[in-house]
C-alpha cells in the first residue's frame, strides 16, 4: 500500500544550521494498518509526514503508493490518493465559507472541478448525513460560516473532510494537541470510528503516548531521524509506557528525563 | 446638479465591472493585484485600436477582455512559477503593460468621438423604443431643468454589470469557484485537497484582470478616447469602491458582498461629483480625494467599533460598581 524507501532529507546542508531530519527511513504500510508514531520534539515525525504527502521532497529515497512510484509527484496530484488532517484547527478548513461549501471543496477531492454548483440537492443530503456521524449537530448548521466554528468542532470537519471520500492513506499530525482534554477524546474517538469503519491505512502522530498504545495494530517510535522502534500485533496489545520507556533507554542507552515528560 | 449626479453613476455602473475583477483579486484571492493600472489601459488601448481599425465594436470589447486576462494570466504566472512575491509581480506587470499599451495604441492618445461605439450603436437603436422620451416628461415634470439626452447607457450597462456580478456569484458558488475561494482563504489547506492552486491563482488574475480590461474598454468607448495615463491610480479607485460598498452593505455572503462592491463603484463617483463641485477642488485633485475616501473607509469603521467597545466596558463597570455599592448598603 505505502512504502518509504531508504529516505533521506538535510536541511540547510553545508551550512552551519545543517538538520539531518530523516536518515534512511524505511517503512512499509499495509492495507488497513493503523500506525501511531511517537518521539520527542524534532524527532523528523512531521518530516516524514510532509514527504509523504508530498509537501516536502526527499533528498534520496522513493516513495511508493498502490505499487506508484510518487517520490516526485507533486503535492495536490498526490492528494488524490492522501487525507490530512494537521495540528492546527485552523488549518484544515477555509474560515470564510461556510460548512456546507467546505465539504462540497472537500467532495471534489478525487473528481475533476468543473462549473457545476458546487453544492447540489443531492450532495446537501449526502453532507447532511456525514456531519451526523461526528454527533456535534453540525448537520443543522450547514450555512454557518466555519470560522465561527469551536477548535474542537472545526478539527471534527477537518476530520471528515479528510475522510469522507475514502483516500487511500489517512496522515494525522498531532491532530489533536491543539485542544483541550474533554475535545481531545472527542476527536480521538472520532478517528478511531471513522478508521475502523472505513479501513483506511491511517498514520497518526502523537505525543500522547497512552494514545499511541491505545489505538490503531502498530507503533513506531522515532528519534533523530531515525525510526527506532517498530512494534505491531499481539507484541503492541501487551505495551505499557513503562515498558516503551524502558524500550527506548536500552536502545538510546541515554537519560530521557526530560523526553518523558515530553511523550507522557 | 442632476446630470453630474447622473454621470457619475453613468460612470460608475462601468466602473463597477473594475471593481468587481479588484474584489476577485483583493479579496478573493487575497493577492494584492497592482496589474490593474495596466490592464484598463490595454482594454481602452484595444478597444480603441480595433474600433479605429474597422473591427465590429463587440468583438473589439471582447478582444479587449482578452487581452486583460492574458495579462493577468502573466502576473500570475510571475508570481507561481516565478516565484515572484504578489505585489512586486504586480507592479511588474503593471510597468510592462505601461511599454506595451503605447505600442498597441501607436500614440499616447486615441480620439473615439467620431467613432461609432458600442454605446452610439446602443443609443440609435435604444432610440425608436421611446423610453428616453417617457423618461425625460416626467424629470421634467417634477421640475428637473436640464434632462440627460440619453437612459440608455446607464440602464443598459446597469443590467450588463449585474448580469455580470451574478456570473462571478454563480462561479464563486461552483466546484471551480469554492477551490478558488479556498486558494485565497487556505492554500496550504486546499493543496491537501488535491486542487492545483499555481493553476487557480493564474485563471483568477486572469478573470480579475479581463474584467477590469472589459472596463477600460467599455470607459474608453464611453469617454469618447483612450489615453496612455486614464489607469493611473486606477487600482485605489478599485479599491474605494470595494471597502466604501463593503462598509455600507455588509459581506454577509458572496451575492451581498459583490452587489456592495457594484454600489461602492457607483457611491465612489457620486463622492467623486460631489467634491469636484466644491470651490476649493478641482480634476487635479482627484487622486487625493480617492486615496482620502479609502483612507476614511479603511479607518472610520475601526474607530467605531472601538468607541463601542469603550462604551460596552464603561456600562459594565458602572453597573457592576452600583450592584457593589447596592450589596454594601444591604450589609450595613
Ligand atoms: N523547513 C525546515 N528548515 C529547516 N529545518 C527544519 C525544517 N523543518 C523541520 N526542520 C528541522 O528538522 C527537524 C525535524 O523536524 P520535525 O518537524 O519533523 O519534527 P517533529 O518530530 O515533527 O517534532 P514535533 O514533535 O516538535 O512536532 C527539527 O530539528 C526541525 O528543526
Ligand atoms: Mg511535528
Amino acid at each position: 500500500m505505502l512504502e518509504v524507501n531508504h529516505i533521506s532529507l538535510t536541511f540547510n546542508e553545508g551550512t552551519p544550521d545543517e538538520k539531518k531530519a530523516l536518515q534512511h527511513i524505511q517503512l512499509k504500510l499495509n492495507k488497513g494498518d493503523f500506525v501511531t508514531v511517537i518521539g520527542s520534539n524534532g524527532a523528523g515525525k512531521s518530516t516524514l509526514m510532509n514527504i509523504i504527502s508530498g509537501a516536502l521532497f526527499p533528498d534520496v529515497g522513493k516513495v511508493t503508493i498502490n505499487e506508484k512510484n510518487v517520490t516526485l509527484l507533486q503535492e495536490f496530484k498526490r492528494s488524490n490518493y492522501i487525507g490530512r488532517v494537521f495540528q492546527d484547527p485552523m488549518a484544515g478548513t477555509s474560515p470564510t465559507m461556510t460548512i456546507e461549501e467546505n465539504l462540497a471543496m472537500a467532495y471534489s477531492r478525487n473528481k475533476k472541478r468543473t462549473l457545476k454548483l458546487g453544492v447540489n440537492k443531492n450532495r446537501r443530503a449526502f453532507f447532511k448525513s456525514a456531519l451526523a456521524t461526528l454527533h456535534l449537530g453540525l448537520e443543522q448548521r450547514l450555512n454557518a460560516k466555519v470560522g465561527l466554528l469551536s477548535g474542537g468542532e472545526r478539527q471534527a470537519l477537518s476530520l471528515l473532510m479528510a475522510t469522507f471520500t475514502e483516500p487511500d492513506i489517512l496522515l494525522l499530525d498531532e491532530h489533536t494537541a491543539a485542544l483541550d482534554p474533554s475535545r481531545a477524546a472527542l476527536i480521538t474517538n472520532l478517528t478511531k470510528e471513522v478508521v475502523e469503519k472505513t479501513g483506511l491505512t491511517t498514520l497518526m502522530v502523537t505525543h500522547n503516548m497512552q494514545q499511541a498504545l491505545d489505538l490503531g495494530n502498530r507503533l513506531i517510535m522515532m528519534d533523530k531521524g531515525q525510526i527506532i522502534l517498530d512494534i505491531s500485533g499481539a507484541e503492541k496489545q501487551a505495551l505499557t509506557i513503562e515498558k516503551l520507556l524502558h524500550e527506548f533507554q536500552r536502545i538510546r542507552g541515554e537519560q530521557m528525563g526530560d523526553d518523558r515528560a515530553i511523550l507522557g | 446638479m442632476f446630470i453630474s449626479i447622473f454621470n457619475a453613476m453613468e460612470s460608475g455602473v462601468i466602473y463597477a465591472i473594475m471593481a468587481l475583477g479588484v474584489y476577485l483579486s483583493f479579496r478573493v484571492l487575497d493577492f494584492p493585484d497592482l496589474t490593474v493600472d495596466g490592464s484598463f489601459v490595454t482594454g481602452a488601448a484595444v478597444a480603441a485600436i480595433s474600433i479605429v481599425n474597422g473591427v465590429p465594436t463587440i468583438l473589439a470589447t471582447l478582444f479587449a477582455l482578452i487581452a486583460g486576462f492574458v495579462a493577468g494570466s502573466l502576473t500570475g504566472i510571475l508570481n507561481t512559477k516565478g516565484r515572484i512575491n504578489p505585489l512586486l509581480s504586480g507592479i511588474l506587470m503593471m510597468t510592462a503593460l505601461y511599454s506595451i499599451n503605447l505600442r498597441i495604441m501607436g500614440q499616447s492618445n486615441i480620439p473615439l468621438l467620431n467613432q461609432s461605439t458600442v454605446f452610439t450603436q446602443l443609443r440609435e437603436s435604444w432610440s425608436d423604443l421611446g423610453v428616453d422620451q417617457a423618461l425625460t416628461n416626467m424629470l421634467v415634470s417634477i421640475g428637473i431643468e436640464r434632462p440627460p439626452s440619453t437612459w440608455s447607457i446607464l440602464i443598459i450597462m446597469t443590467i450588463v454589470t449585474f448580469l455580470i456580478k451574478l456570473g462571478i456569484d454563480f462561479y464563486l458558488k461552483t466546484e471551480m469557484g469554492l477551490a478558488l475561494r479556498a486558494t485565497g482563504d487556505n492554500e496550504k489547506m486546499i493543496r491537501s485537497f488535491s486542487a492545483n492552486t499555481d493553476h487557480l491563482k493564474i485563471v483568477g488574475l486572469g478573470l480579475s484582470n479581463a474584467l477590469v480590461a472589459l472596463a477600460g474598454a467599455l470607459y474608453a468607448q464611453y469617454a469618447g478616447f483612450s489615453d496612455l495615463n486614464m489607469g493611473i491610480g486606477m487600482i485605489v479607485v478599485g479599491l474605494a469602491s470595494v471597502i466604501i460598498g463593503e462598509s455600507i452593505v455588509g459581506t454577509k455572503s458572496i451575492t451581498r458582498t459583490t452587489l456592495a462592491v457594484v454600489l461602492g463603484a457607483v457611491v465612489y463617483r457620486i463622492v467623486v461629483a460631489f467634491a469636484l463641485r466644491s470651490q476649493f477642488l478641482d480634476t487635479g485633485d482627484m487622486k487625493l480625494i480617492t486615496s482620502g475616501l479609502v483612507i476614511i473607509a479603511l479607518v472610520i469603521p475601526k474607530l467605531l467599533a472601538n468607541h463601542k467597545e469603550i462604551q460596552r466596558k464603561r456600562k459594565k463597570r458602572l453597573a457592576l460598581e452600583k450592584q457593589m455599592e447596592g450589596e454594601h448598603y444591604a450589609r450595613s
